[in-house]
């Protein structure tokens, strides 16, 4: 927009100068409003980004021991992360955790949205909000229910199934901690992502329903082929969320842990081993090895999404 | 525009009823899919509801089983104990999270605002720069910051005060981006530059005729960084070691871990239940009463 006036006042030849003078004075003074409305942001991005980012790269070439004290070791810690069975499995875990929450919130986010926006009454207005709700719960306490739910002293399961003469499956034993887990991130996620895809398909323009409604297309049909398709940059911005999310898993694992501790080790995964390193072993240059290296791998699996899904998601 | 939408909408109900009556109502089918969606949702919350009621006993042995009441209604005795248990710490934690989310998410809002106003409507050196660097930050975890943020706050003495925790949360990458999106669209450029020809200066602008087009986007902003510095966990339970600066989330599931490890005096799952469900109150109040404005403004990034 600048380009086009520049060269429109340059074409005229009598005036141009001045004109262009004052307009680059004027410029150099937006430029400051510029810098000033974003500064207070550049000044926090700094400090709690940009420094703790460096020194967590600069902790994590270090290495300190009782003996020797603090010592540069470069790419040791790196090595030792990379080769440690604690994180490595850590990493596989979270990975497994997201390639089925993932799709599962995903699938629950998806379904509600559609019957939400081919059904318009009283009923789905509240059922709408009453799917959000979780949302609006903190991940904290979410847990804490479903940990009480699952106990087969305090949740119902016990006398379900007794109704039918079962033993109530142990949701907190080993075998099933995968499950429970997934269960929560789904419960607590899926209506907020539910939300985002319900505001994406009342942007669609209805006449290209009613357009393959003529052409002879049913309801199913037309949620599959056009709505679908046409709010996948959404759907990308979900994945790309839920990846962030799901690979630092922290919390739920963390409070499900009090009432689980044979199912879930201290170290179940990276963001939980950092932790553990820094505050039961003081493995401060390890810990911060281990976070930025978790934080890196966030960082290129996220962008290697979006670059994959460039063609959807819209970003250039 | 919005009529003639309307008009094809309801123009496509009634079309689509007439074909329901042909493919055996799947509007019933689809309010029954509703239906075990809330059973699902709800049913949780239920369990909460039911059990703050109950004594710490009723919890395990109550007469109405898991999911319904007990017969001596304990709640308001659960309410009392929690003003009085360990010195009535619970009302201290509950103020705590206040100010974290109050002051973490008004600061994250303020500070999005400006910058997302800023890299919309201005032209500076190093704009596009900062700008991809703040996309890139949407994508580092920020749990990957907490421990290396502790160890630096370590060494300022700000370790275990509440700006430890209220820091933090003033970046918002996603709040920035958010609302340059939306500032870029719904603020338009001839609108400023009129109010510049008219004489009024940026700030000026900014506050009269750039702001008030933005209320949608700020309330989303502002219920998002609530509701994210709210819900911190990771961050508070790695920074205080007082338990007086403790916010609900870290607090609650200390009591969880005492009552699961300690003995019959120390089992107070009944504070944790009834504290539980007084803390959800609060941001499930504010979002059903900011319904009109969240439900539209969540899409905003996504609908690029």
């Amino acid at each position: 927009m600048t380009s086009t006036i520049v060269s429109a006042s340059s074409a005229d030849t009598s005036n141009s100068k001045p004109r262009r003078q004052r307009r680059l004075v004027g410029d150099r003074r937006r430029q400051r409003w510029g810098w000033a409305f974003v500064g207070p942001f550049a000044i926090v991005f700094i400090g709690l980004l940009i420094i703790p980012l460096v020194y967590a790269f600069f902790l994590s070439i270090q290495t300190t021991t009782i003996a020797t004290g603090t010592s540069f070791t470069w790419l040791k810690n790196y090595a030792q992360a990379f080769a440690d069975p604690i994180f490595l499995q850590g990493m596989l875990r979270v990975v497994e955790y997201s390639a089925v929450m993932i799709p599962a919130q995903l699938v629950v986010a998806i379904a509600a949205a559609l019957v939400l926006d081919n059904l318009t009454n009283w009923f789905s207005k509240f059922a709408r909000v009453m799917i959000f709700v979780p949302y609006a719960i903190p991940v904290v306490i979410g847990s804490l229910m479903w940990g009480f739910l699952y106990s087969p002293t305090m949740g119902p399961a016990t006398s379900i199934f007794g109704l039918f003469g079962l033993s109530a499956p142990d949701f907190l034993s080993q075998d099933s901690i995968f499950g429970s887990l997934v269960n929560i991130v789904t419960w607590q996620w899926s209506g907020y992502y539910m939300i985002i895809v319900y505001a994406a398909l009342r942007s669609i323009d209805t006449d290209i329903y009613e357009a393959a409604r003529i052409d002879g297309a049913t309801n199913f049909q037309i949620s599959m082929r056009i709505k679908l398709p046409m709010i996948s940059s959404s759907m990308v911005m979900i994945i790309v969320f839920a990846l962030i999310g799901t690979l630092q898993f922290f919390t739920e694992p963390t409070v499900l842990r009090n009432v689980a501790q044979s199912a879930i080790p201290p170290d179940y995964t990276p963001n939980m081993y950092a932790n553990v390193l820094a505050f039961s072993y003081n493995q401060f240059n390890y810990s911060s090895t281990i976070a930025f290296a978790l934080g890196v791998i966030v960082f290129i699996f996220s962008y290697l999404f979006l670059f994959l899904t460039r063609k959807q998601n819209g970003l250039k | 525009m919005s009529s003639t939408a309307s008009a094809s909408r309801s123009l496509a109900t009634t079309h689509r009823q007439s074909g329901s009556r042909r493919t055996g109502s799947p509007k019933i089918g689809s309010a029954v899919f509703l239906l075990i969606l809330i059973v699902y949702f709800l049913t949780p919350l239920w369990w909460l509801i039911v059990a703050a009621t109950k004594s710490n006993s009723g919890l395990f042995t109550g007469t109405g089983g898991a999911m319904w009441f007990d017969q001596d209604f304990n709640l308001w005795e659960n309410i009392q104990e929690l003003a009085t248990y360990q010195g009535g710490i619970y009302w201290r934690w509950f103020a705590n999270s206040f100010l974290y989310a109050l002051a973490g998410g008004i600061g994250a809002t303020v500070l999005s605002i400006l910058a997302g106003y800023g890299f919309a409507k201005y032209r500076f050196r190093g704009r596009n720069l900062f700008f991809s660097l703040v996309l890139g930050a949407v994508m580092v975890p920020m749990t990957a910051l907490v421990i290396p943020t502790f160890v630096l706050f370590s060494n300022f003495g700000l370790v275990n005060t509440v700006w430890s925790v209220i820091l933090p949360t003033l970046l918002s990458p996603f709040g920035v981006y958010l609302m340059r999106i939306y500032t870029q669209d719904a603020v338009p450029d001839e609108l400023l530059d009129a109010a510049r020809i008219d004489g009024a200066g940026e700030i000026r602008i900014f506050w009269r005729v750039g702001l008030p087009l933005l209320r949608p986007a700020v309330i989303t902003v502002l219920l998002l960084s609530v509701v994210g510095s709210w819900n911190n966990y990771f961050l508070p339970l790695v920074m205080l070691r007082d338990q007086s600066l403790l916010p609900i989330t870290v607090g609650l599931t200390q009591w969880q871990a005492h009552s699961n490890a300690g003995a019959g005096s120390e089992q107070v799952w009944n504070l944790v239940t009834a504290g539980a469900l007084l803390s959800i109150i609060p941001l499930i109040v504010a979002f059903l009463s900011l319904q009109r404005y969240w439900q539209g403004g969540l899409s905003v990034g996504s609908l690029k």
